[in-house]
């Protein structure tokens, strides 16, 4: 008897700050005015996904000491614009990234806790660890940590912050007006936490909230990221969209479960897809290729180059061949604030294997960084992009996507129309919500049994 | 007579129930509901209803506490809240005209993170963000961060050397404070974002700025990853009892919020921040300085003296705080706040003592009275908070070009 069908989770990212968005499209609107986070919020609502995504960055980038120029600069801040969203949306997983590097336990449990309050049960927390000094200069005692503390005081921060959800157990509120007892114990939100980053105690001042504790993601892809994932995220938020690729991360992560004693559905595996649909799966791939030009200038595949050759190329032809120069290997101090920076970590070998490709196919540089750099994970016609999408998941690649459209705000408009409802009519995705919460939504159990209606008594 | 006047600015204070510690207690009260985004929703309407300049939203980074300095174990008042710049931004796609100003710790909270997070609000809101700064000298609030220590500090120490060190010392950090939020605003240029597709740049990254701020306090370096706000510069308020507060005020606020007992007294704050205002260079800038008022309002004035008195009698003590405290008729007050205009405030932040019942009594008693009077706008003038204070768009300290 053959596996029953898997669902299939789908979330919008609301492109940021990557190479990934055409801003010079006609149809490519403010990627900061809240009426673009509110249409495609509300684009990802009417096609029943499960969340929105928002990443964060809190240095603008550089490049050889200046202010990044080619790309999309600037995002709004992702508390503030989530919040914001709960207002046009009622079903929609709000996710925001939000660095533990950069902020303080009280402080970011209050704000998510917060935002399940305010959305009804919708927020969800992608805990990233990047970044650097580069950044740090932007915090008066954030700081900034070494490599190796990275993950400690990520999970040390997670795991103080849900002491601090815990806090409060959900039915102290009891707000009774004839007998004047507000709360039923002055001890609700205590807690106290010693430990090697954080020295902390007092009360927790936000009463839990609709999901108990947030959704947790993570996305970092070293091993020490694989493991703080596999011991207490929700969700992983990972950049393999492949095939193959994605099935070798989806088995390496959820066989890291058992030893937290945790089932394998207890973590959803869900990579960054991008997608190009066309009337045919011909007019997408002519569409793909114009999409990939417009994402890769010449004078971006030069900068793309320097993350890995760590030395100023600009003299160099875009259209031309690869430099036949070596990497400098000493500190990255061409590109700074990158996550690519160190998505390479052995950039002789990338730039030898990088040579001999290009050699081989006559590539220019610009030829190379659009073949090598290529991210569309789906192109096809809305038939094929749906039955691809429906393969990957019933193969275990993941179990579902983080779409992440090349136009804002109204790259999602056509998936939603179009591939939607062949998923929906293949019976792999919802036709309506049939909860509330984000954690309904990803099939997650709540922390607290107890449902939101039985904790506050009016 | 008082058309000649110019008319008054209205706000709101929020928080929670209400401002008496019992209000919670009135049958129209919703105290199951206070950390709902309805309740939030309901009273930002309401008072854009009644036209309104802006609400505040209170906020504390420890429980809510009968004491000003220590928490005190009660369970019989509100205790809990939510994010204040989270209720801001959740209630503003709700609202059109209305300002939102949140409250913020500037003691314990990164300018970097607060500056982004005010630049959006004005965002989100299309132009009507603000932000109320506020200090902390309380441990156990230190204790939640755990990264600074603070000296045992009781209100009977505000006078002593100590205690005037401790306060000034965390107010000139709030300036600080302000500072690096508002040249993060300025980091960059209005005209910053360029999309120009001939030579494949986004901005002109010379109209992005370091801001490269170093104090004793902070060292940022900015630019801003948000761009410079719709406002420009987004209302930056303060509330003010004494000299050092006044100081933040006069030196880094757009508007303070002061606590007058009588109109001598309003005339003598008023006097210390211009003076305050004239030493730090700030002469010529509007610097709005509103007064604070507890409100119990009722058409008869009896029966908010009974209300006022029944709330105090469950609360076990007679309320006060360090604001006055208004009872009587919209028309009463609208003459004390006329007479209190007359000394140099600008405008009003009236703290509902019973939210439930004195929001609205403000919005269709006391805004129809002063309508009546000349003395208050008969619809919404501007889009922007700045516009309907009456201030304009700031230049941007970094702007080079014309
Ligand atoms: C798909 C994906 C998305 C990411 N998004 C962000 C982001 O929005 N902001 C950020 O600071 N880091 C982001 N990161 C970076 C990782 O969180 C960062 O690499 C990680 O925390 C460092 O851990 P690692 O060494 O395990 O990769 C992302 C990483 C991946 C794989």
């Amino acid at each position: 008897m053959s596996k029953p069908l898997k669902q299939i989770h789908l979330a919008a990212h609301f492109p940021g700050v990557n190479n990934t968005t055409v801003w010079s499209d006609p149809e490519a609107g403010s990627h900061i005015e809240f009426s673009s986070f509110a249409h495609f919020a509300r684009t990802a609502e009417r096609a029943r996904f499960d969340f929105l995504f928002l990443a964060e960055g809190l240095r603008l980038r550089e490049q050889g000491g200046h202010i990044y120029d080619l790309d999309v600069v600037g995002r709004p801040d992702t508390f503030t614009v989530l919040a914001a969203l709960a207002a046009v949306t009622e079903h929609l997983g709000l996710t925001g990234t939000i660095n533990s590097t950069f902020n303080e336990p009280y402080e970011v449990a209050r704000q998510f806790a917060s935002l399940d309050h305010l959305s009804g049960g919708r927020a969800a927390w992608n805990v990233v660890t990047s970044w650097d000094a580069f950044t740090g200069e932007n915090f008066r005692r954030g700081g900034f940590l070494p490599q190796e503390e990275r993950y400690s005081r990520a999970k040390e921060f997670l795991a103080t912050a849900n002491e601090l959800f815990d806090s409060w157990r959900g039915d102290e509120v009891v707000a009774d007006r004839a007998g004047g007892t507000f709360l039923n114990d002055a001890k609700a939100g205590a807690f106290v936490h010693h430990g090697q980053h954080f020295d902390i105690e007092g009360q927790f001042n936000v009463p839990r909230s609709p999901q108990g504790r947030p959704v947790i993601f993570q996305a970092g892809d070293s091993e020490e990221g694989r493991e703080f994932a596999a011991s207490g995220a929700d969700a992983i938020f990972s950049r393999y969209s492949t095939l193959k690729e994605g099935q070798a991360f989806y088995t390496d992560v959820k066989a890291r479960l058992a030893r937290y004693g945790r089932r394998s559905d207890q973590l959803l595996i869900l990579p960054a897809a991008t997608f190009v649909l066309g009337d045919t799966d011909a007019e997408a791939e002519e569409h793909a290729r114009e999409v990939r030009r417009l994402q890769v200038s010449g004078a971006t595949a030069i900068k793309h180059l320097e993350f890995v050759w760590n030395r100023d190329l600009s003299a160099y032809d875009p259209d031309g061949p690869l430099p036949d120069i070596d990497p400098d290997l000493g500190e990255h101090t061409v590109a700074r604030g990158r996550a690519q920076v160190r998505m390479y970590r052995d950039p002789l070998a990338t730039a030898r294997e990088w040579r001999e490709r290009a050699a081989a196919n006559k590539w220019s540089i610009r030829d190379l960084v659009i073949e090598t750099g290529s991210r569309q994970a789906f192109v096809g016609s809305p038939a094929t992009v749906a039955a691809t999408i429906n393969d990957f998941v019933q193969a275990d690649a993941s179990d579902g996507f983080i779409l992440v459209p090349h136009i804002t705000p109204g790259g999602l408009d056509t998936f939603a129309d179009k591939v939607v409802p062949l998923l929906q009519e293949r019976g792999v995705h919802r036709t309506e919500y049939e909860g509330t919460t984000l954690r309904d939504h990803l099939g997650l159990a709540h922390p607290d049994a107890r449902t939101p209606a039985d904790r506050v008594a009016s | 007579m008082s058309s000649s006047r110019s008319p008054l600015h209205l706000a709101v204070a929020l928080d929670g129930a209400g401002w008496h510690p019992a209000a919670w207690r009135e049958p129209v009260s919703r105290p199951g509901e206070l950390l709902t985004a309805a309740y939030w929703a309901d009273l930002v309407t309401e008072a854009e209803h009644g036209l309104l300049d802006f609400v505040t939203i209170e906020d504390a980074l420890g429980l809510q506490s009968s004491s000003p300095t220590e928490p005190d174990g009660r369970t019989d008042q509100v205790r809990g809240r939510l994010d204040a710049v989270l209720i801001a931004a959740r209630i503003a796609p709700l609202t059109r005209h209305i300002g939102i100003v949140p409250t913020v710790v500037a003691t314990h909270t990164e300018p970097f993170h607060i500056s982004k997070a005010i630049a959006t609000l004005d965002y989100v809101s299309t132009g009507r963000a603000g932000v109320r700064v506020q200090v902390t000298a309380r441990q156990n609030e230190a204790a939640h961060f755990g990264r600074r220590t603070l000296p045992p500090f009781r209100i009977e120490d505000y006078r002593t050397p100590a205690g005037q060190e401790l306060v000034t010392d965390l107010f000139e950090e709030a300036a600080d404070y302000v500072e690096v939020v508002r040249r993060l605003w300025d980091s960059w240029e209005d005209d910053a974002e360029i999309r120009d597709i001939a030579t494949g740049r986004f901005i002109d990254r010379d109209k992005l700025h370091y801001i490269d701020f170093e104090s004793g306090r902070f060292s940022v370096k900015g630019p801003s990853i948000t761009p410079r706000p719709p406002q420009g510069q987004p209302i930056v308020s303060a509330l003010a009892h004494a000299t050092v507060p006044y100081r933040l005020v006069a030196r880094a606020a757009d508007l303070g919020y002061v606590t007058p007992h009588d109109a001598e007294q309003a005339r003598a704050i008023v006097e210390e921040i211009r003076t305050e205002q004239t030493a730090a260079g700030r002469g010529d800038e509007t610097v709005h300085v509103f007064g604070d008022l507890v409100v119990f309002l009722d058409d008869d004035p009896a029966a908010a003296e009974a209300r006022r008195e029944r709330l105090d009698a469950l609360a076990g003590h007679p309320y006060t705080g360090d604001a006055r405290i208004f009872t009587g008729t919209p028309a009463e007050l609208a003459d004390l706040l006329l007479e209190l205009s007359e000394a140099g405030l600008s405008g009003f932040r009236l703290r509902p003592a019973v939210v439930g019942h004195d929001l609205p009594a403000i919005t269709r008693g006391l805004v129809p009275e002063l309508q009546r009077r000349g003395a208050f706008r008969r619809a919404y003038e501007a889009d922007t908070l700045r516009g309907l204070l009456g201030l304009t768009h700031p230049a941007n300290r970094y702007a080079t070009t014309a």
